[in-house]
This record gives C-alpha cells, structure tokens and sequence, in this order.
C-alpha cells in the first residue's frame, strides 16, 4: 500500500473518531506545547541578550579593562574568588598607558560608579546610579542628550561639578520642572544638571535611567570609588578585527607596567559581549535541560496513551485487518498502516501543541517582561519529535496487528 | 481433462489440529483436480472439514502435507507474504457475513485489492467502478454498506472479488446470511459469472444452494466421499432442479 494511501487512511480515521483522537493525542499536545513555550522564551531571552543587554550595557566593538569580570558567572571558588580580590586595581592613570598602544580612531574612557543618596527641594531623597566617568563616555555608551548638552573637554578636565541625569532621575527629582541648570545635590554637594539623557528603557526590568553622570574629575569619584581607583577602562575600536588587536596591545603593555613574567596569568581582565555571554550560554542549557524535562515527561505519557489506544484499535479493527489480509495486504502493509495511523495521530497532536505554544509564549511575552522568539528550528524539531513518538509507540501495536492469522482475524465478531 | 487445463490441483491434503494436546485431523488425504472456467461446489456437513479445504484453497492457510497447485503454481509451500500475493492476484472471496468495510463506500471497498496490488488512484477507481457496474450497482457507488440492502452488499464483495480478475471466485456459503429470493438472486450472478467463463467455487451445506453448481464435491470426515456432475448429484440427493433460465435470460 502506497504511503499517501495509509495517510489518508489514517486522517479518514481520525475524523471518524474526533473524541477519542482528540484524547489520545492530547498528551502529545500538551507536552509539545509546553516544549515550544520553554525553548521559545529561552531563545528570546538569549536573543534578547545578545541584541539589548550586551549592545546597551557592554556596548558594541567594546572591551572593558576590570580587575575581574563583572558579567558572568563569578569565581569558580572561593580560592578564584580571593586570587580576584588580591589582584591590583585599576587606576586611572593606566588609561594614559592604554590609550598610547591603541588603534587609530579608537576611543576610550573610565568608568567609576556606586549607588549614592542624592536629593532636591523637589522631592524626597533618593539612591541614583552615580558614575563618574571621562573621555568618549557617552559616545561609548550610545547616549543621546535628551535636553542640555554633556561635559565638554574643559569641564572634564577641570571637574566642574555638572551633571546628565537620566529619564527616570528627572522626572522623580524635578516633577513638572526643566531640570537644566538646577541644583542636583549627590552625597551633599550640589551639581547643576546640565543635560537629560534619552530614555534608556530597561533589561530585565531594571531600569537603566536612573543614573546620574559627572565628571571624573568632580568630586563625585571620591564617593565612587573612595581608593582612587576606577571600575573600570572602556575601549571601543571602529571595527571588530581591530578590537583584538587592542586588546592584545593593551593585554601586553598593562603586563610589561605590572611586570608579569611570562608563564604568569593576567591579573586583570578584558570584558567583552562576548565573555558575558559565555556565560548566557550557560544559563541557556541549564534552562533548556530543566525546562524541557517536564515536556518530556508529557511526551513520555502521551506515547503510552497513544501505544495503549492504538493497542484497543487493533483489538477492535481485528475483522478489518482480517478483511485486509484476506484481500492480500501483507504483514508489512498492515504494519505501514498501523505505523502511519499512530503517527498521524502523534503528529497531528505535535502540529496542535507548535500552535498553542507559540500562542502561550506570547501570553508569556505580554504578561511578563520576559521575550520571547519562536525558533523555526523548534517547530522542526517538535514536528519530528511528534512523527517519532508516534511511530515509537505505534510499533508494538502495529506488530500485533500485522501478526494475527488472517483466519482468526475474519471469524472475530 | 488435461493438467494445463486445471487451475487447482490438490494432492494428498493433510491438515491437522492439536487442539487441547489432541490431535485432530480435519483433512486426511484429499485430492483432485478443477479445470478453469468450471463452476463447482464444495459441500459437506458441518465437521466434514469444508471450511479447512477453503482456507486452503482461498490460501489462508498451509497444509501440513500434500501439495496444492494453483493457476500453475504451487503455493502449499509459500510463506505468508507470498500467500498474501497469490490471494491478491488469483483469489476473489465472497464471505458469508459480507466481510465490506463498515466506514467505507461500495467503490473504496471495491478497491481494496487494487490498492494492495499497487494500483493507481485513477485505474482502481475505473476498474471498481467497472466491476461495481458489472453487478448491477454503478448507481450505488458511493453508498456505505449500511445503506444497502443485504443483496446489495454481497454484489458488492463480488465486484471487490473480481475486480483483480482472479484465477478463482471462492465464496464461502454466499447466501447463509440472504433469504430466498435474494439467495436466487445471488446464485443467478454466480451463473452468470460461470456463464463468462469465470472459475467459480463454492463451499456450502446446502445442496439447493450446491445443486446450482455444474459439479459437486462432497466431504465427509476429511475425505472426498463423491464428485459428481449436477445431474447425478441432484438425482442422488433427491432434490428439486434449480431454475437457472433466469441466468441464461440475463
């Protein structure tokens, strides 16, 4: 028998028993719908990462010279932990190095932020994300001035007490206010707000415009960072081939300054997208092993039920298999048959469980901040796993059914 | 009768049953020999090892010894996937109990063997719908077999029977489940089936049913106890001769 025939033999069954289908392949359903939603949202979150988090927070083209990684998953031990800590800091003063070996067109600032209380005669006091930061900082960071302007070259250098404040820092402490040239006292001394960032939004639900950005130079450091120190340097180069290039110059002068032996390993650390996505990877597998084990469980259960109607189909088709057989179907049509039957029915299961995945992603997207992005290999994917249960399940039945003895077969009632 | 004129030749059929650690011979020995195109009944009482016979001849089944030849083959010594093949291309059935498929029309059921012989979609519905008309049922053809009279539904398993043109037509008491009229009307096809020149065999109990048959076989105890023409057998059952002038009509 031809295999669109056992197809189509297969649909015609299952229109003729809508209900019991309907039942047998729910199992199948639910844990196929369970599985697009899981990966669905893995996927967008890591997209999400990849395309929110690392371009707005690490930036693109762009490393950042720490003492130990900030992104990522943390010291292995609490050995490694330590080795961090005793790690000498970064100083401003190691920007000067960094910048002679750099690439041409290259850009590059410090970076140096806390939480510190900050307030006006607006409103009550309030933590704000207070950076101290010089160089191409905003160019770096993709900041657009909203209103006002950023710190020239003059005010950088000479730290005069001005800051660009963000959206959200605005708005709380300067209600229904221009908040260009009034006072924005942080840890007591008084800033005049010069400019307002663009809105920033959010990753992850944290908001990233709460922040208040001063001069390095302005006092705002001393709070920052109170050693002297700074978070960090960031570099941005124009293209991604010359990025490496300026991480290896700047990997080897920051070692000749810290006299490293060779053999010795970095005691300090180049901070990339990509470094802190290896560790997005991570968090993708153990999320996508966890959440796929309770869909596999609904795969499982779904193919026993399937195996188990398909076992009472045989029971209760037993004279058609006879007719069949008496007509000349051999033991592997009969088998095919079956086979495809259960298959089908898996499938088509499959197909349904893909469709309300996708639909409960999508509640998932809109209820909660966490995204979601169907992934075509996911439908693939499940639409197989769908064909492969069911044909799992469907060979016990189909070998009983392709096994009995044509004369049995046509004298059951 | 020369051997290149008969389509089934059986020699020497054994077939024993163990059943409840007892052996149970249901054929010992049974030989002879139908020539195409001939029209013979298989009749015998209940226990006389008639359904054994069929099952064999409608290759179901596999003698214990002996050998069986069919349209020049021997097929007592095939496997199951070649008797599944010999029953495609050189049997038609027809079953007491109809044995149509419920959910299917007259055409589907009429195509069954056509699909399992590896026919095209366009030539198994032209040739069912032939088969179909050849019965007298090409205005039923998309008609289930709930929606057709008991008459109807055995017309259709002929044309299911014959729409592969089988070496033989073996119909296993085709009018056990009919009445009298519908019977008559059912053995009038089988007549005029022989008449085309189709090799019809029929197992039976009945010898009104067996004597419209133009040779009968009778088993008793698994042996063939007399093969007669229907004359000789209608004089020696003392029965009434069946009306076949309405086949010759039609």
């Amino acid at each position: 028998m031809p295999f669109a025939e056992a197809i189509w033999l297969a649909l015609a069954q299952i229109r003729v028993q809508k209900l019991k289908s309907f039942f047998t392949l729910l199992g199948v359903c639910i844990g196929v719908m369970f599985l697009i939603a899981v990966i669905s949202i893995v996927q967008g979150m890591s997209s999400y990462m990849e395309n929110e988090f690392a371009a707005k927070l690490l930036g693109v083209n762009t490393f950042t010279l720490r003492r130990f990684p900030w992104f990522g998953d943390g010291a292995g031990s609490e050995e490694e932990w330590r080795a961090w800590l005793r790690r000498p800091r970064v100083y401003h003063t190691d920007l000067a190095l960094v910048q002679s070996v750099l690439p041409p067109g290259s850009r590059s600032a410090v970076e140096s932020q806390d939480f510190l209380q900050a307030q006006t005669q607006y409103a009550r006091p309030k933590q704000v994300e207070g950076h101290a930061v010089d160089g191409d900082y905003f160019t770096i960071k993709k900041y657009d001035i909203k209103t006002g302007r950023a710190f020239t070259s003059q005010e950088s250098t000479l730290g005069v007490p001005v800051v660009v404040i963000g959206d959200e820092v605005a708005k709380y402490f300067f209600p229904d206010l221009d908040p260009i040239g009034r006072p924005l006292r942080i840890k007591g001394t008084p800033y005049t707000v010069i400019g307002v960032l663009e809105k920033q939004g959010s990753v992850f639900g944290l908001s990233l415009d709460r922040v208040a950005i001063a001069p390095y130079n302005s006092p705002m450091h001393h709070f920052t960072n109170p050693r002297g120190d700074v978070d960090g340097i960031m570099v941005q180069t124009p293209t991604a081939l010359l990025l490496t290039d300026a991480m290896e110059s700047t990997r080897e002068v920051l070692r000749g300054r810290r006299h490293l032996r060779p053999g010795q390993p970095d005691n300090f650390f180049m901070e990339t997208s990509e470094s802190a996505l290896a560790f997005m990877d991570k968090l993708k597998k153990v999320m996508t092993m966890a959440g796929t084990a309770f869909p596999a469980i609904g795969l499982i259960v779904g193919g026993l039920v399937i195996m188990n109607i398909m076992l009472v189909a045989v029971a209760e088709r037993t004279r058609e298999i006879g007719i069949r057989k008496s007509l000349g179907a051999r033991r592997r049509d009969i088998m095919r048959q079956f086979l495809v039957e259960a298959a089908t029915l898996s499938t088509l299961g499959a197909v349904i469980g893909i469709i309300l995945g996708i639909l409960l992603a999508k509640v998932v997207e809109w209820k909660t901040p966490l995204p979601a992005a169907v992934a075509p290999w996911s439908i693939v994917m499940a639409t197989l796993l769908g064909m492969v249960v069911g044909i799992i399940s469907g060979v016990y039945p189909a070998k009983r059914a392709a096994a009995l003895d044509p004369i049995e077969a046509l004298r059951k009632e | 009768m020369s051997a290149s004129e008969a389509v089934i030749r059986t020699e020497n059929l054994w077939k024993t049953y163990v059943m409840g650690g007892v052996q149970l011979h249901a054929l010992h020995g049974v030989s002879f020999e139908i020539r195409r195109n001939d029209y013979v009944a298989i009749m015998g009482p209940s226990g006389s090892g008639k359904s054994t016979l069929m099952n064999l001849i409608g290759c179901l089944d596999t003698p214990n010894a002996g050998e069986y030849w069919l349209a020049g083959e021997l097929v007592s010594d095939k496997d199951e996937d070649e008797l599944a093949r010999v029953r495609n291309r050189e049997i038609g059935f027809v079953f007491q109990t109809f044995n149509l498929l419920p959910r299917a029309t007259a055409l589907h059921n009429v195509e069954l063997p056509l699909v399992y012989a590896g026919v095209n979609a366009d030539e198994r519905r032209k040739r069912a719908t032939e088969a179909l008309e050849r019965v007298q049922l090409g205005d039923r053809i998309h008609h289930r077999p709930n929606e057709l009279s008991g008459g109807q539904r055995q017309r259709v398993a002929i044309a299911r029977a014959l729409v592969n043109q089988p070496a033989i037509l073996l119909a296993d008491e085709p009018t056990g489940n009919l009445d009298s009229t519908t019977s008559e009307e059912i053995m009038r096809v089988f007549e005029g089936l022989a008449e085309q020149g189709q090799t019809v065999i029929m197992v039976t109990h009945e010898p009104d049913i067996a004597a419209h048959a133009r040779r009968v076989i009778v088993l008793r105890d698994g042996l063939v106890s007399s093969d007669d023409k229907r004359a000789t057998f209608i004089k020696s059952a003392g029965i009434a001769p069946p009306d076949l002038s309405a086949s010759r009509k039609a």
